[in-house]
């Protein structure tokens, strides 16, 4: 708990010390809005439920493709995983696409499927899969020959011993992959929906920017960070944590 | 005969170089005999193992169980592996239960693996994850797994290499105690020669480079063996003779090594 009040305080110190800067140097709200007008434009986004329909709009996209993603990208990494020719060949396909940011696709996308939704999810599922994809393949290679050998001499093979073994045993790759597909994905969300349409967070900060409206801009800054570090921190980190305690590969404590 | 073990030749090939790990071993087992395989690390006795497991390809000779040539591995002979090797995403009861899915209802298995994991004294850990259990509880949970299947053979390689003085010792004595229930065959692989003489009614000690069989003793002290120290030290003393010109040999050979590189 220590920790919970050592980030209280940060927190509420940078907010005075901004709030104060403020008003004190008489900064032009169009360039840096106090907290308090920050807030203030929050709380009338939320009471007239607009913020609420972007959140929602944007986790939509965000599950679909996110969910396409570990799809694609689980069975990709078996694939590259089991077979030497596709790994040679696709797999430094996969590579190579990982250094673009999905983002780049965005003028392609639009191209192929409009300017809507299904742009986005495209840049979501592109952003996200190929990380998935090479955790996955990592992990079915890592697989403990001990866990393979222990298997055959209970008269496990083929299918079974994948489906049974190996893939149980690559477990913690793939959930770090899928986190990390998570965090790729939220930041190919937010620029396809600002560089495309909405309705979604991305969109309506875009929007509030084309206004001049600094305290939006802002405010749907703070929801993004905050949203990302929320799902990181409680969900996935704790899954993370729990899967690697359970098969035994914690470092630490 | 129960298990023969013929003209067996193992070889690993490296780059430009051959290395015979197993040379000419011929052995016969018989049924219910607890046979422990003695040697110093790198006389190819887990390499035997793995190969009466039909994990490993012998490059010559064979091995028959029964008058049936091994070629693969099979739930006729169970093995213990040094690591526990339990599987961490299913609990303890469906650890053991894991090669008795196929053949059997799932009350059926849940009743023999509660049978199994009686006999190694964790009835109350059915339910338990894997990473809850001490090392030495780890290893009696392979050791039901690989009984559960009801193996004609049982292969252990080093089981208890890995654990702390204390545990080790306890399950020597569990050990013992279920072979004198089931009257399994064992085939236990060990580099400690008082492991083998407290446990088995034959010892086959090994010697390095190539491995090779370099003798074959009949245990014939009576049970248990801690009652008569003076007929075990002698025994020690004997094999411990027979493998010190082994010990000598890897130490010079390694030191050999150490110098050219």
């Amino acid at each position: 708990m220590q920790q919970t009040i050592k980030r209280i305080i940060f927190f509420s110190l940078l907010i005075i010390g901004w709030q104060a800067a403020v008003r004190i140097l008489e900064v032009s709200p169009a360039l840096m809005p106090a907290p308090t007008d920050v807030i203030e434009e929050l709380v009338k986004g939320f009471s007239d439920k607009t913020l609420i329909y972007d959140v929602l709009a944007s986790f939509r996209r965000l599950a679909i493709g996110l969910g396409a993603a570990i799809i694609i990208g689980v069975g990709l990494g078996i694939l590259l995983a089991k077979n030497k020719t596709a790994d040679e060949t696709l797999g430094t396909m996969v590579l190579a696409l990982q250094s673009v940011p999905s983002i780049v696709w965005l003028p392609i996308a639009i191209m192929w499927f409009g300017l809507n939704e299904k742009a986005v999810t495209f840049i979501v599922i592109l952003g996200a899969t190929l990380v998935i994809t090479i955790n996955m393949r990592m992990g079915i290679k890592n697989v403990s020959p001990l866990y393979i050998r222990a298997a055959q001499t209970m008269g496990s093979k083929g299918i079974d011993l994948f489906v049974k073994v190996i893939f149980p045993a690559s477990i913690p790759y793939a959930v770090t992959g899928i986190r990390l597909g998570w965090a790729f994905a939220w930041r190919a969300l937010m620029a396809g929906e600002i560089l495309s349409t909405g309705p979604g967070l991305g969109y309506t900060l875009k929007y509030a920017s084309d206004f001049g409206n600094m305290k939006m801009v802002i405010g749907i800054m703070i929801i993004i960070g905050v949203i990302g570090t929320i799902v990181d921190i409680l969900f996935f980190q704790r899954v993370e944590r729990n899967v690697l305690r359970r098969w035994g590969l914690e470092t630490n404590n | 005969m129960f298990l023969h073990i013929n003209n067996l030749n193992k070889q690993f090939f490296n780059q430009n170089s051959t290395s015979t790990v197993l040379s000419d071993i011929n052995l016969e087992i018989k049924e219910g005999e607890f046979v422990s395989i003695l040697g110093p690390s790198g006389c190819g006795k887990s390499t035997l193992l793995s190969i009466v497991a039909g994990l490993t390809k012998p490059s010559a000779g064979e091995i028959l169980l029964n008058g049936q040539k091994i070629t693969k591995p099979g739930k006729d002979r169970g093995m213990v592996f040094q690591q526990a090797a339990l599987f961490p995403w299913l609990n303890v009861e469906d650890n053991v239960m894991f090669p008795l899915r196929k053949e059997m209802k799932k009350a059926e298995a849940r009743e023999v693996a509660h049978r199994y994991l009686k006999m190694v004294q964790l009835s109350n850990y059915t339910k338990h994850s894997v990473h809850e259990l001490s090392g030495g509880m780890q290893q009696r949970v392979a050791i039901a797994r690989a009984l559960s299947m009801n193996p004609k053979v049982l292969l252990m390689d080093e089981p208890f290499g890995a654990l702390d003085e204390q545990t080790r010792s306890r399950l020597h004595h569990e050990l013992e105690k279920i072979w004198l229930e089931t009257r399994k065959t064992i085939l236990f692989v060990t580099h400690s020669i008082s492991e083998s003489i407290k446990l088995s009614d034959r010892i086959v000690v090994m010697g390095t480079r190539p491995g090779i069989v370099l003798e074959d003793i009949q245990v014939k002290i009576p049970r248990p063996r801690a009652n008569h120290p003076q007929a075990v030290t002698k025994l020690e003393e004997k094999i411990m003779g027979l493998l010190q010109s082994e010990i000598d040999k890897v130490v010079k050979e390694e030191l050999a090594y150490a110098a050219n590189n």
